[in-house]
């Protein structure tokens, strides 16, 4: 469904990331594992279309020439939608404001409507703050929100960067439920990066090992789990 | 008192006029992270837009082809001087500014100011140096309120620009085109993953700025009929001191300061001989950020300028 060929992406002439190549298919969970700084990051903004890319590079989305979106396109028309590493929520908007500018470009208001429903019947703690500004939200209702972002603005693909991070273990069960039960429900297809490499192997279905801006291993997420250069480099041996 | 009432409808007038220039300065500082130092300028072009038409219905009413009481005239030329001027504003974000938001601040800051010259220099060359009057479209007609003397077109200011300040506000607390911009004032960043264009927020931001100055410029050629292509520079001057002084991006903020700064400005001069007025009115101003380097209100934003 998604396809990426060649990915290079440059900061002032520095390269960050050296062509790589990768797809995720159809409701399938992909994940990225790699080191801080590897390019995780990066590789999310290039398919956001939030960074320039290498000349040679091509990325397709159904047959669709993903180069030629500007960013605001690739979430309203192909769906392609990104949660942000730290949220990012808009702190000075309140819970449902924060949900409703992600609809934006979507014009059917019934819609909006039964999206809003389902956003909180996954997340019901957002119903109960929904007119909290965002900026007061524990991390982890942080979390459920910008998830609901992106649900509202559009779910072919979710691109998911760290979520994981700054969250208690229990917390970080819920919002990976949560998500699985979007992938399920919706056939949202998620590409997660994530450094807890544990965390992300088992939930996902197939797995890319970045390092240093390179892909060294690629594979199913339970083989990549046993790998024993994963185990070593990743698992803690 | 009655000198003191007097004082206070005259610094409401001179008031409306630095408010109505501020929001579009403190609109595009909080939005876009910028100083658009050529909003003053726009202020000056939006009164001769008013000035031209003005005219153009002056002249369609003289040639017999429609005949329009005085307020409707005035009514139809802020309105469409509003437009009119808003593209303007567009066209200075568009050709100005946006090739430029990755370039440095400073880059940018200087790009406002060759606007600001351009506009200037560019009426200049159309219009000749001459200064021009605006028409006169209402009566005036005095009130004696009790001793204070209050013009029809005092109150018409006055009362024009409040309203146009809360339609304003109400226009950002309650459309979605208002909370983008108010997402965007806080993240800018982000916004395109939200599916929102970020080029047509920018736009609109300077649209509505510039359409204010517009209605400020109107106004001002009512209250005192006479324009040059230079008028724009003192007051954008002051109304980015408003801006400023509002606390960054707040509304609430860049009007009650563009009217403390009539208020500062009347009374001084009330007080004191005229030509200290600019003197003491800054240097209180001065001491104010001093004590509120942050300006009145302004909105929170998050620090993150890249994602
Ligand atoms: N905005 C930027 N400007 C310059 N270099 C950057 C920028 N963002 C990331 N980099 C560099 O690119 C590399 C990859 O970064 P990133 O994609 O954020 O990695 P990760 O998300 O895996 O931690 C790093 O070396 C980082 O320093
Ligand atoms: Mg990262």
């Amino acid at each position: 469904m998604l396809n990426v060929k060649n990915l290079t992406v440059s900061y002032d002439r520095i390269k960050a990331l050296h062509g790589i190549d990768f797809q995720i298919n159809e409701g399938e969970i992909v994940c990225i594992i790699g080191a801080n700084g590897a390019g995780k990051s990066t590789t999310l903004r290039a398919i956001s279309r939030l960074v320039p890319v290498g000349k040679d590079t091509t990325m397709t989305y159904d047959g669709k020439n993903l180069l030629a979106y500007p960013p605001d396109k690739v979430v309203s028309e192909l769906g392609i939608t990104h949660v942000p590493e730290g949220r990012r929520l808009f702190g000075n908007l309140t819970v449902l404001e924060n949900l409703q500018l992600a609809t934006f470009s979507v014009k059917d208001k019934q819609k909006i409507e039964q999206d809003l429903q389902k956003v909180f019947s996954i997340f019901s703690r957002l119903e109960e703050r929904k007119h909290q500004k965002a900026g007061t939200l524990s991390g982890g209702e942080q979390q459920m929100l910008a998830i609901g972002r992106a649900f509202m603005s559009g779910r072919k693909i979710m691109l998911l960067d760290e979520p994981s991070m700054g969250l208690a273990p229990l917390l970080m069960i819920d919002v990976f439920e949560a998500l699985r039960e979007i992938n399920q429900q919706e056939g949202t297809a998620i590409l997660l990066v994530e450094q807890n490499a544990r965390l992300a192997l088992q939930f996902s279905q197939r797995g890319y090992v970045l390092e240093s801006g390179n892909l060294v291993l690629e594979g199913n997420s339970d083989e990549l789990l046993k790998n024993p250069e994963v185990r070593k480099a990743y698992l803690g041996g | 008192m009655t000198f003191f009432l007097q004082n206070l409808v005259n610094a409401l007038q001179w008031g409306s006029f630095y408010a109505l220039i501020a929001l579009g300065y403190s609109m595009v500082y909080g939005v876009l992270m910028l100083f658009n130092f050529a909003h003053g300028d726009i202020f000056m072009v939006g009164a001769y837009i008013g000035f031209g038409v003005a005219t153009g219905i002056a002249a369609l009413a003289s040639l017999g082809m429609i005949a329009l009481p005085g307020w409707i005239t005035l009514v139809l030329t802020i309105i469409i001087s509003m437009i009119l001027t808003s593209f303007v504003g567009i066209l200075v974000e568009r050709i100005g500014y946006r090739p430029l938001r990755e370039a440095p601040r400073a880059s940018a800051a200087i790009t406002g100011l060759m606007i600001g010259i351009i506009l200037e220099t560019g009426n200049l060359a159309l219009l000749g140096a001459r200064r021009i009057s605006f028409p006169p479209m209402i009566e005036s007609v005095t009130y004696n309120l009790g001793g204070v003397f209050v013009t029809n077109k005092k109150i018409m200011i006055v009362a024009v620009s409040i309203s146009l300040m809360i339609a304003l506000s109400q226009f950002i607390k309650k459309t979605k085109w208002g909370m983008a911009m108010r997402a965007m004032a806080y993240d800018y960043a982000v916004i395109p993953l939200m599916g929102v264009p970020l080029n047509t927020i920018a736009a609109l931001t300077f649209a509505l700025g510039s359409a204010l100055a517009a209605a400020a410029g109107i106004l001002f050629g009512v209250a005192y009929p006479v324009l040059d292509p230079y008028m724009g520079i003192v007051f954008g001057w002051k109304a980015f001191v408003a801006a400023i002084l509002g606390g960054r991006g707040s509304i609430l903020g860049a009007t009650l300061a563009g009217f403390l700064l009539g208020f500062i400005e009347i009374f001084v001069a009330m007080i004191f001989p005229s030509t200290l007025r600019d003197l003491i009115a800054y240097s209180i101003i001065l001491m104010i950020l001093v004590f509120r380097p942050h300006g009145f209100f302004g909105e929170p934003y998050s620090a993150k300028l890249r994602l």
